[in-house]
């Protein structure tokens, strides 16, 4: 069974993003990039079931400018067999990239398709459903576990009151949580090897899709600011300050 | 013009995040309908139709619905979806799981977590972690529409009369099926709705200080508890504790940190907190750029004092 595993190149989680001052978005020019933290962990979990024998090839796309081979590198040195990348200028939004990555496993046939559940650019958390729905495929959001038996696939998902259990007939797309797994760091002869693998280039045309952006970005500010707060000596202190200042207990 | 909110619920009642979205809905302009979609969810159904400002209550009800599959949920709401001009959903797990899943399907994008309606087509939605808020305006005939709890007034739950229609439940999907759930005991309020919440981090040390310390706090303000990713990752809170950009966004009237440094990833779940106190015994920690009232002192004996003093 083939795993298809989208990564995406996102501003580095660690850094504090500035917007622009004329409001037309997020400035990323000389930011740190990185590959998008859940889809580290979709990687992560791609290579282990192929390391436990239950896939044979792990296939790493992505979608946007042509830095997002840096973004396929690093997924090959955690050990994806090769890459795609659909390379294109325009903005992509999540109804595009589902559209995208539904021509790539109409190609591919994977039997699996695992994805992060969120971007933490755009915090949409739409993709993997999206592209569950296009391909009409079963679904099974934030994964916590994987556990593939023959065509089927038992996944536990985080849900708002505790954790749920479901079990879908391959091939499916699963989106995975924080605590599925914990990312191996990459190392300099995975990295070196990584630069051999086949990355195949291909555009939004060549699979036949339009990638016209839906929702037209008017403008973006900076939130609301906090007022500064003041620091109290002690327990009493702030218990007065809840109280009579703040009058919230 | 009609709005549908996707109602939330455990087929005996509805979930608070559901009146959110009603009040959402109620902004874009037009009638707000709402759907309960469920086996044997007659109660929650009849539930909804007492929310103020809703005119009809959708009841779909059928073994498919049972578990909240999202392939069977999202064909029910297609069924029904060419009636509406809005398809709004709670921002929640299921929300947020069905949601996408309809817009696809109905060749529209999807706008998440919304924060405000500015028009029936414009919306404000957080981007990176919510350091951003950006604007946007739907091309497509249909919105559909995730609604972030805290960004909305919940409508009143009762004072409405709504009609209830029952419609057929759809076939189920046989490409999934639920296999059991896990819930945590929690009798304290829900997370996201509760006025006051007390929230540990990793300086807890272990899931029997977290208990030890945590909870006399909680008990004594009637308060919710939270948790940092760090605390959750440790084992020393449950995960649907978890306060941040990747678990619960909440904003109380009053929200106490503990232990907590402050992350961009967790400040993004409680930045909109009406008054946020910080318990930390770095001075330099982040999270006290952002509290009204930081107190620098080591949790162990500022928390006990605390409950004492209360």
């Amino acid at each position: 069974m083939k795993v298809l595993v989208p990564v995406k190149r996102v501003v580095d989680y660690n850094v504090k993003v500035r917007v622009k001052s004329d409001g037309t978005g997020v400035d990323i020019a000389n930011v740190k990039m990185s590959m998008n933290p859940f889809d580290e962990i979709a990687v992560e979990e791609a290579v282990r079931l192929k390391e436990k024998g239950v896939v044979t090839e792990v296939i790493a796309v992505s979608c946007g400018v042509a830095q997002c081979q840096e973004t396929l590198r690093t997924a090959m040195a955690i050990g994806a067999d090769r890459g795609i990348l659909v390379e294109t200028t325009e903005e992509l939004q999540p109804l595009a990239v589902a559209k995208l990555l539904n021509a790539l496993v109409a190609k591919e046939q994977p039997g699996l398709i695992i994805l992060g559940k969120q971007a933490i650019d755009d915090d949409s958390n739409q993709t993997g459903q999206m592209l569950a729905a296009l391909a009409d495929l079963p679904q099974a959001t934030y994964a916590s576990k994987v556990e593939v038996a023959g065509d089927k696939v038992t996944v536990a998902r985080e849900v708002d009151g505790g954790m749920e259990t479901l079990s879908l007939s391959t091939p499916a797309v699963i989106t995975t949580d924080l605590r599925l797994n914990e990312p191996r760091y990459v190392t300099l002869p995975n990295i070196m090897k990584a630069k051999k693998k086949q990355l195949d280039v291909v555009k939004p045309e060549d699979l036949g899709v339009d990638v016209t952006p839906r929702l037209k970005t008017l403008k973006v500010v900076e939130p609301a600011k906090r007022g500064a707060g003041v620091k109290v000596p002690d327990v009493a202190a702030l218990v007065d300050k809840l109280k009579n200042e703040a009058k919230v207990i | 013009m009609t709005a549908l909110v996707i109602a939330e619920h455990d087929n005996a009642s509805i979930k608070s995040a559901t009146l959110n979205a009603v009040t959402a809905a109620k902004a874009t302009g037009g009638d707000v309908h709402v759907l309960v979609a469920g086996e044997n969810a007659g109660a929650a159904a009849a539930a909804a139709a007492q929310i103020a400002g809703v005119s009809k209550v959708i009841h779909a009800d059928g073994a498919s619905l049972k578990d909240g599959l999202a392939e069977n949920v999202a064909a029910q709401v297609l069924a029904i979806a060419s009636n509406y001009s809005h398809l709004l959903f709670p921002a929640t797990a299921s929300g947020k799981n069905v949601a996408p899943r309809v817009a696809a399907k109905l060749d529209v994008a999807q706008i998440s977590d919304i924060t405000k309606v500015v028009s029936a087509d414009t919306f404000e939605r957080p981007i990176y972690a919510g350091n951003a808020i950006a604007t946007v305006q739907s091309t497509d005939g249909i919105k559909v529409i995730t609604v972030r709890g805290t960004g909305f007034d919940a409508a009143a739950a009762t004072g409405g009369s709504a009609a209830v229609e029952a419609v057929a439940a759809v076939a189920d999907s046989g490409k999934s099926a639920f296999v059991g759930r896990e819930v945590t005991k929690n009798d304290r309020p829900e997370l996201t709705a509760a006025k006051i919440i007390v929230s540990g981090g990793r300086a807890l040390g272990s899931a029997e200080k977290f208990t030890e310390v945590m909870t006399p706090l909680a008990d004594k303000l009637g308060a919710a508890i939270g948790a940092s990713r760090a605390a959750v990752d440790a084992g020393y809170a449950p995960n649907d504790l978890q306060v941040g950009q990747t678990g619960k966004i909440v904003a109380p009237q009053l929200y106490i940190a503990a232990g907590i440094s402050g992350a961009i990833q967790h400040l993004a779940g409680m930045k909109d907190s009406k008054v946020i106190v910080a318990i930390n015994k770095d001075e330099e920690a982040p999270i006290f750029s952002v509290a009204d009232y930081g107190l620098v002192a080591d949790l162990f004996v500022a928390v006990p004092e605390l409950v004492k003093a209360l």
